[in-house]
């Protein structure tokens, strides 16, 4: 009998085991499961293409770094309960001002970058509280007013490009045209700043030590601001807004905190990102940004609820190394725009998945 | 008073587009012109939107699907190198299957996403974009076989044809196919003369008439007696019943699931064959570009005209296309007269479209709010 037993209890154990395996697959889950998948395919294709791997790992830890804080700044919102921040758009054409206006008033290298990087994050702040006064009186449909004020923005900022009276002929259009050029570039001012800084070469792979440190600060400042005092009270007036009401936390003011918070990191976002891209993009460039850095963190297994860093950190690497991969790829095996499309079917496939679940809380 | 107030919208619209109108310093009757046309080209995609908006799914951004299958259907018309009307019958025949699978598995897809549809809408025709580019690029000339070669992009070698359909397809063999059938032109009350009768003397430039393509107003009539049809039969009655209360519907013993994916096959179909009207109208289809915006332009024609989330007619439809269409004639031309620039005007449009889909969806929002907290 006792044999018997220890059998019974070796099998119980197996079963728990197995029980937790699968529970770690599920925490995984499934989207995650699949993205990695392809990745490993999509490696594995390059390396038999011959394709140098030394410069698509670069790549990859430079889209890595520059797309990050853009990724960071859906943590506040989604965690005050306001799901993912749709607007993304009114943070990054404040980023985008700050960038030109360093320009304008002449300033180069790092004073340029700095001054632009504070002053659109101010800008960003101020936008992000504006957007706050609309958004706590539609509590329930941030995502869909997001999305249009998002759009709205960069059409109206359409015709601030064309209609302010910058000077500086490194921007404007030298004839033919009014107002500010499509993509201004910023060598000579602070292209690849961050990039540059302490970079250094490991086994063919470049890695860009200033871009990386400067994400691992912001996320290093967003651990800290949700272990804050404010912090714990944006989470908790986001988890369960009743009873945050009942603790005395004041809802409206935790959301507004976290759309400035939200909207300040994607004007922050939006410069380290023109630095390591070399080009400030105006006009239509910011219109889809929203998605695509909603779309990473979701794959590193955000809901429209509920989010981690290890989320911001795993979505922003997995996705932005399949598609720094999948280009040259499918440029080799399917035809040129193949990868682009990939972008649009990966991360609006994969906002579609996280609306349709059930957890998903509107 | 309390007219005013319901109609703010519309109201501030209609005194926009007549700034607008001054502004551009179009001659009236290319102004008119312009609009019959514009009309005759979009209300059937406007009024498509009516049916989800009733049955309390709000703006179906997802009509991008029905404009696709119009697409796919043209394609294959052009394919078989059919013309003329008969080409056009086709073509909408052979919408329609692909608007009702489209249309179904979305609202498959919205049934599970209760409560928020609109933004499902949104990602799912940015989604569905995708998927369609992938297929008119991959397997167009692939996978699936295309007769007409000149309809597929050169390959590599530039030689032979590869694989991919061009950017731009020819539809002249069935431009106007609707409108001819039976149009009609007017001759405009020459206004310079009428006004030298009375002794004032004004230049206005030379009366051009005004062609009205009356088929294409007759099919839209008969689609907005339809509409009306439609929510008198027990099909139309379920879909309001859904559209107030999806619980009470449910008890009452009404398949709520079922009907909410009617609705979105009914606005799929129809946008199909409106997207079919637009282009037989415009005569070429891009075929990377002209569904791209049918989702943003409809919700924001039917919502200049008055409508909201949780209520829309066709006369606010037909409304709303008139205005909407009137604003995107004369805003480059109001734009480079009053700021000296034509894309300033244009960049005002898209704003406005935008902005006006944001601030309604927000003032729903708004107002819903304030009823639960009551």
């Amino acid at each position: 009998m006792p044999k018997n037993e220890t059998m019974k209890e070796a099998m119980e154990e197996r079963t728990v085991a197995e029980n937790r395996l699968v529970q770690i697959l599920r925490d995984f889950g499934m989207t995650r499961s699949i993205i990695v998948v392809f990745l490993v395919y999509l490696l594995a294709q390059a390396y038999f293409l011959d394709l140098p791997m030394g410069q698509l790992f670069s790549s990859m830890l430079v889209r890595f770094g520059m797309n990050g804080i853009l990724a960071l700044a859906m943590v506040p919102t989604i965690h005050a309960g306001m799901g993912p921040n749709f607007a993304l758009p009114l943070g990054v054409v404040c980023g985008l001002v700050g960038g030109t206006a360093a320009m304008e008033m002449g300033l180069r290298g790092w004073p340029s970058f700095l001054f632009a990087l504070f002053f659109g994050a101010l800008l960003g702040g101020v936008m992000g509280w504006l957007y706050a006064l609309l958004l706590n009186r539609i509590k329930g449909q941030e995502m869909t007013v997001g999305t249009y004020c998002g759009f709205s923005i960069v059409s109206l900022m359409c015709i601030f490009w064309t209609l302010a009276p910058y000077t500086n002929t490194e921007m404007i259009w030298a004839y033919g045209g009014t107002g500010l050029r499509n993509t201004i570039s910023l060598a000579g001012w602070f292209e690849k700043i961050l990039d540059n800084l302490w970079a250094f070469e490991i086994y063919g792979v470049r890695v860009p030590t200033g871009t990386l440190l400067c994400f691992a600060l912001f996320c290093a400042g967003m651990k800290l601001f949700l272990r804050s005092r404010t912090g714990i009270a944006v989470t908790a007036a986001g988890s369960n807004p009743r009873l945050a009401r009942a603790a005395g936390i004041k809802i409206d003011r935790c959301r507004t905190i976290a759309s400035i918070v939200s909207n300040a990191l994607a004007a922050a976002g939006m410069l380290v990102y023109a630095q390591s891209f070399g080009f400030l993009q105006l006009y239509q460039a910011p219109l889809f940004m929203a998605f695509f850095a909603v779309a990473s963190v979701l794959i590193g297994g955000a809901s429209m609820s509920r989010i981690t860093l290890a989320n911001v950190l795993i979505g922003n690497l997995l996705f932005q190394s399949v598609l720094v991969v999948s280009m040259p790829v499918a440029n080799l095996v399917f035809s040129d725009n193949m990868s682009e499309i990939l972008r649009i079917v990966i991360s609006n496939g994969i906002i579609l998945y996280a609306l349709t679940r059930k957890e998903a809380v509107a | 008073m309390k007219i005013l107030r319901g109609n703010v919208v519309p109201l501030f619209f209609i005194v926009l587009c007549g700034l607008g109108a001054h502004y551009s310093g179009l001659a009236w009757p290319f102004l008119v012109n312009e609009i019959v046309t514009r009309i005759a080209r979009n209300s059937f995609l406007v009024i498509s939107l009516i049916v989800p908006v009733l049955a309390g799914m709000g703006l179906n951004f997802g009509i991008v699907l029905g404009a696709m299958a119009a697409q796919f259907a043209f394609i294959a018309v052009v394919n078989f190198q059919w013309t003329g009307s008969a080409g056009i019958l086709l073509a909408s025949a052979l919408s329609v299957p692909f608007s009702v699978a489209f249309g179904w598995l979305a609202g498959l897809l919205f049934n599970r996403a209760k409560g928020k549809e609109m933004i499902t809408g949104i990602i799912l025709g940015f989604f569905a974009n995708g998927i369609y580019q992938m297929v008119c690029l991959t397997l167009v000339g692939w996978l699936i076989p295309v007769r007409l070669t000149s309809l597929l992009l050169p390959d590599k070698s530039g030689v032979g044809p590869g694989v991919g359909l061009i950017n731009t397809i020819d539809l002249r063999s069935m431009q106007y196919g609707i409108d001819n059938l039976w149009k009609i032109r007017l001759t405009m009350p020459d206004i310079q003369e009428l006004c030298g009768s009375f002794g004032w003397n004004v230049t206005i430039p030379p009366n051009i008439p005004i062609s009205v393509p009356v088929g294409t107003l007759i099919l839209i009539a008969l689609l907005c007696r339809g509409i009306h049809f439609l929510f008198r039969t027990k099909l139309g009655q379920d879909f309001r019943a859904v559209g107030q209360d999806r619980h009470i519907a449910g008890i009452a013993g009404i398949d709520v699931n079922r009907v909410r994916v009617t609705a979105v096959v009914i606005s799929t179909v129809l946008a199909g064959l409106g997207q079919i009207v637009f282009l037989q109208n415009m005569g070429n289809l891009q075929t990377y570009g002209s569904h791209v915006q049918v989702g943003t332009f409809a919700v924001a024609s039917l919502l200049i005209g008055g409508a909201t989330v949780t209520r829309a007619t066709v006369g606010q439809a037909l409304l709303g296309t008139l205005l909407f269409h009137t604003l995107f004639v004369v805003s480059p031309q109001a734009g480079k007269n009053l700021m000296g620039n034509v894309q300033v005007g244009e960049y005002f449009r898209v704003f406005v479209s935008y902005g006006v889909i944001g601030v309604a969806l927000a003032l729903h929002a708004w107002r819903r709010r304030g009823e639960t907290e009551e």
